[in-house]
């Protein structure tokens, strides 16, 4: 690695250079946000020049090797470009589940043939994938799944149906799991890769109790999906039928994730915040208080988690009982945010409240101890693998 | 800094844990002591011992005898003493008391440091007035006579006061009881005219007094600091004192929780281990989050302290609050998972709720620490 304060001061001089001021303010909607695919469009300007700028840089995914897209940094200094783009205010240039899923399963299982040309097409932002995982038996159980791909020779047909796939209706490809041997439950799911405009693929969005949602569910009906992409692209991960094995390592990468950023903005006082709008009642002033200490203890203990995962200290299921507490936690934060909020909290339409951003945040966070496993699942993890209780 | 022990506090950890485990368990000492209803409560060969590993003077300078180390250190002897309810005046002698003198003259550091880091004399801490820590309020007296003081007043929850050698006491030399200036501290021998003693054993076995000065006449070399500045050297050895408790705690939540895990493992009903009931499952996992939390809140505390950051006191309050919720629930689910034996007092885990307890209210309990955290973030 090079010199970490000269890297610093490169960095540093780069933003400056390349980050427009627009990209330095708080994302506001979901409009700010880019996702990029084949029918992405920039909100303006700044946007699109932020991210032409991360992309030529290799900085949408910085750690990534140099050859599938990224800058090819080292742990340290990717550290140091997210502190340095944190120290600024600078937004993400490109979100999507192309780098926060499937790239790490590639970059984990992928045959060099499909990382030249996925992750290349990731960190362009050129397509946008989605992940197809859940179906509507299988949610917690989700290996009880039953979307099946017949083999047809060089291709599957794949019958089924996903739901909570995210952005569905506006992704390009899905990575997703299907049965390709009925008898064997573990050892007979494939992790298939194809193209949403394939025929007989089709979405419905999901309306939750927080209003409208990214989810949707996702029908199959005959769709086929080549086993070959062109030579050394497969179009599954890993092996057929050992699908299973790079689902579990995305959720256990999906709840090191959530771990690290889990449970909201933390670093600052909840009570401080809420008692500025007006005096809170004694009791819900020492709730707040009761939260705070524990919001505060949660921080120190993702920055213990944090810092013993840079040196493969610490339980490796330790990440299950983050998820746990980070996602209890931001239910209870918001929970305290509508009793502060009072009257005014209740409000799902109005300006004041930009369109009843608190009652519906705070509905949305129910889903935080359901999505990537639930709370209970998690307490199952802890209990067989970190207390070794019988039978869990 | 990263946020878990580096190597040579590994290896202290590992050093602490061995003999904490030979000296200082249950059998051996708390169990001991009790039984023979002792006045002191604890051991005095332990204490011996413990100067003989340096654990005594962790926190004491090299001039002294000490091994100037930081509160992390001191952190991990008090997680072990928690886990193995080793009675000790480590917390009072050798961390608040210790606190204190470091700010003293240099006349007060050699007069009483050496002999604690020897182990030859324990000294406690008197701070409270009245059944719970309220140490923004000091009444207790002490007026300006000949080049000394005279100390008035009452002190209470004095633990290990009866033994000590000498007692830290926070005393008003001037203003109001709620004044922030005005405070002193004095480093009272054992044998001072006119203090008296109603010592009394705790719910966890350990000995505390009720202390009465009247008009105990003191020397102006008694004076620990600055006269009237004392609330500086009293925050400071607050701090130092609740990071400490906070750590014991995480000992002793981690010692039930242990005691706890392993019961489910071995106690079958219904023909089956209860461990493989769900219902006692989830409680447990609960729990061990719970715990894991506390004990990273408390290295954190402990790191802020010895960087001698400014966040170090809100970050007391928090972990001195959470450590209390966390082993609050150990020892709760503790004794209830256990079923009937864990009310027996045969069995340990019963001394662990006990111990708890009186951790819990010694330099403020959760409510008086979650209002501060609330205080010092600005509500």
């Amino acid at each position: 690695m090079s010199d970490p304060e000269s890297f610093r001061a490169e960095v540093r001089d780069w933003l400056e250079a390349n980050c427009p001021p627009e990209m330095r303010q708080p994302v506001r909607d979901e409009e700010d946000v880019y996702w990029g695919g084949r029918n992405a469009s920039f909100k303006n300007d700044a946007q699109k020049a932020w991210f032409e700028a991360c992309r030529d840089k290799g900085y949408t995914v910085p750690e990534w090797p140099k050859e599938y897209g990224g800058a090819g940094l080292t742990p340290a200094e990717g550290k140091i470009l997210r502190q340095e783009m944190a120290s600024i205010g600078a937004r993400p240039p490109l979100s999507s589940f192309g780098i926060w899923m499937l790239g790490p399963a590639l970059l984990h299982f992928g045959t060099e043939g499909q990382k030249r040309r996925f992750l290349n097409e990731i960190a362009r932002g050129e397509i946008r994938w989605c992940q197809g995982y859940s179906e509507p038996g299988s949610g917690s159980d989700l290996v009880s799944m039953q979307t099946y791909g017949e083999d047809k020779g060089d291709h599957w047909i794949v019958n089924g149906q996903k739901i909570w796939t995210s952005y569905a209706d506006e992704a390009d490809w899905i990575f997703c799991l299907v049965r390709t041997d009925k008898q064997n439950k573990y050892q007979g799911i494939t992790f298939m890769l194809f193209d949403m405009a394939n025929e007989g693929v089709s979405t419905k969005p999901i309306k939750l109790i927080s209003g409208n949602s990214p989810f949707c569910e996702t029908f199959m009906d005959d769709v086929k999906v080549p086993k070959s992409y062109g030579e050394d692209i497969p179009g599954y991960v890993g092996e057929i039928n050992r699908g299973w094995d790079v689902a579990k390592y995305l959720l256990g990468h999906e709840r090191e994730m959530i771990s690290a950023t889990g449970g909201g903005d933390r670093a600052s006082s909840l009570g401080a915040a809420t008692s500025r709008q007006g005096e809170l009642d004694p009791v819900l002033r020492a709730e707040m208080a009761m939260f705070d200490v524990d919001a505060l203890s949660f921080t120190a203990m993702s920055e213990k988690f944090m810092d013993e995962l840079k040196v493969n200290k610490g339980h490796p299921a330790q990440p299950n009982m983050l998820k746990y507490a980070g996602t209890e936690l931001n239910k209870r934060r918001h929970e305290l945010l509508m009793a502060a909020g009072g009257s005014r909290a209740l409000e799902w339409e109005s300006e004041e409240t930009s369109g009843g951003k608190t009652a519906r945040s705070w509905l949305r966070t129910k889903a935080n101890s359901i999505e990537g496993g639930t709370s209970e699942v998690m307490l199952n993890v802890i209990s067989k693998r970190i207390l070794d209780l019988p039978g869990a | 800094m990263p946020l878990y022990h580096d190597e040579d506090q590994a290896m202290l950890a590992e050093t602490a844990e061995q003999f904490m485990a030979e000296q200082g368990g249950i059998q051996k000492q708390l169990r001991h002591w009790r039984d023979r209803n002792c006045k002191d409560g604890f051991g005095h060969e332990l204490w011996k011992q413990f100067a003989e590993m340096g654990f005594t003077g962790i926190l004491v300078g090299e001039d002294h005898g000490g091994l100037d180390m930081g509160h992390v250190e001191a952190g991990i002897v008090l997680e072990e003493i928690g886990r193995n309810l080793t009675p000790s005046p480590f917390l009072s002698s050798s961390v608040l008391a210790a606190t204190a003198l470091q700010h003293g003259s240099d006349d007060v550091k050699t007069r009483w440091l050496p002999d604690m880091v020897a182990g030859e004399k324990v000294y406690a801490v008197a701070i409270d007035e009245g059944p719970k820590h309220r140490p923004e309020r000091i009444a207790c007296k002490a007026e300006k006579s000949g080049n000394g003081f005279r100390l008035s007043g009452k002190k209470d929850f004095v633990v290990y006061g009866a033994s000590a050698e000498m007692i830290v006491v926070a005393a008003r030399t001037s203003g109001s009881d709620s004044d922030e200036d005005g405070v002193t501290l004095f480093a009272v021998p054992q044998d001072a005219n006119g203090m008296s003693h109603d010592s009394v054993r705790l719910v966890d076995s350990s000995m505390a007094s009720h202390i009465t000065f009247d008009g105990v006449e003191l020397d102006g070399d008694a004076v620990i600091g600055e006269v009237d500045g004392g609330r500086s050297v009293l925050n400071a050895m607050l701090t130092a004192g609740r990071v400490g408790a906070a750590a014991e705690g995480v000992g002793v939540a981690r010692g039930a929780m242990d005691m706890t895990v392993d019961y489910l493992k071995q106690r079958k009903q219904f023909g089956k281990l209860i461990g493989e009931f769900q219902a006692l499952q989830h409680r447990a996992a609960h729990l061990y989050s719970e715990v894991e939390i506390a004990r990273a809140v408390t290295i954190k505390a402990a790191q802020l302290l010895d960087g001698e950051s400014e966040k170090a006191e809100l970050m007391a309050s928090v972990a001195k609050a959470k450590v209390a919720k966390a082993a609050g629930l150990a020892v709760r689910e503790g004794v209830q998972m256990h079923g009937g034996i864990g009310m027996t007092d045969e069995y340990d885990i019963g001394l662990y709720m006990k111990r708890d307890r009186a951790l819990q209210e010694f330099l403020g309990d959760q409510y008086y620490h979650a209002n501060r955290v609330a205080e010092l973030s600005g509500y």
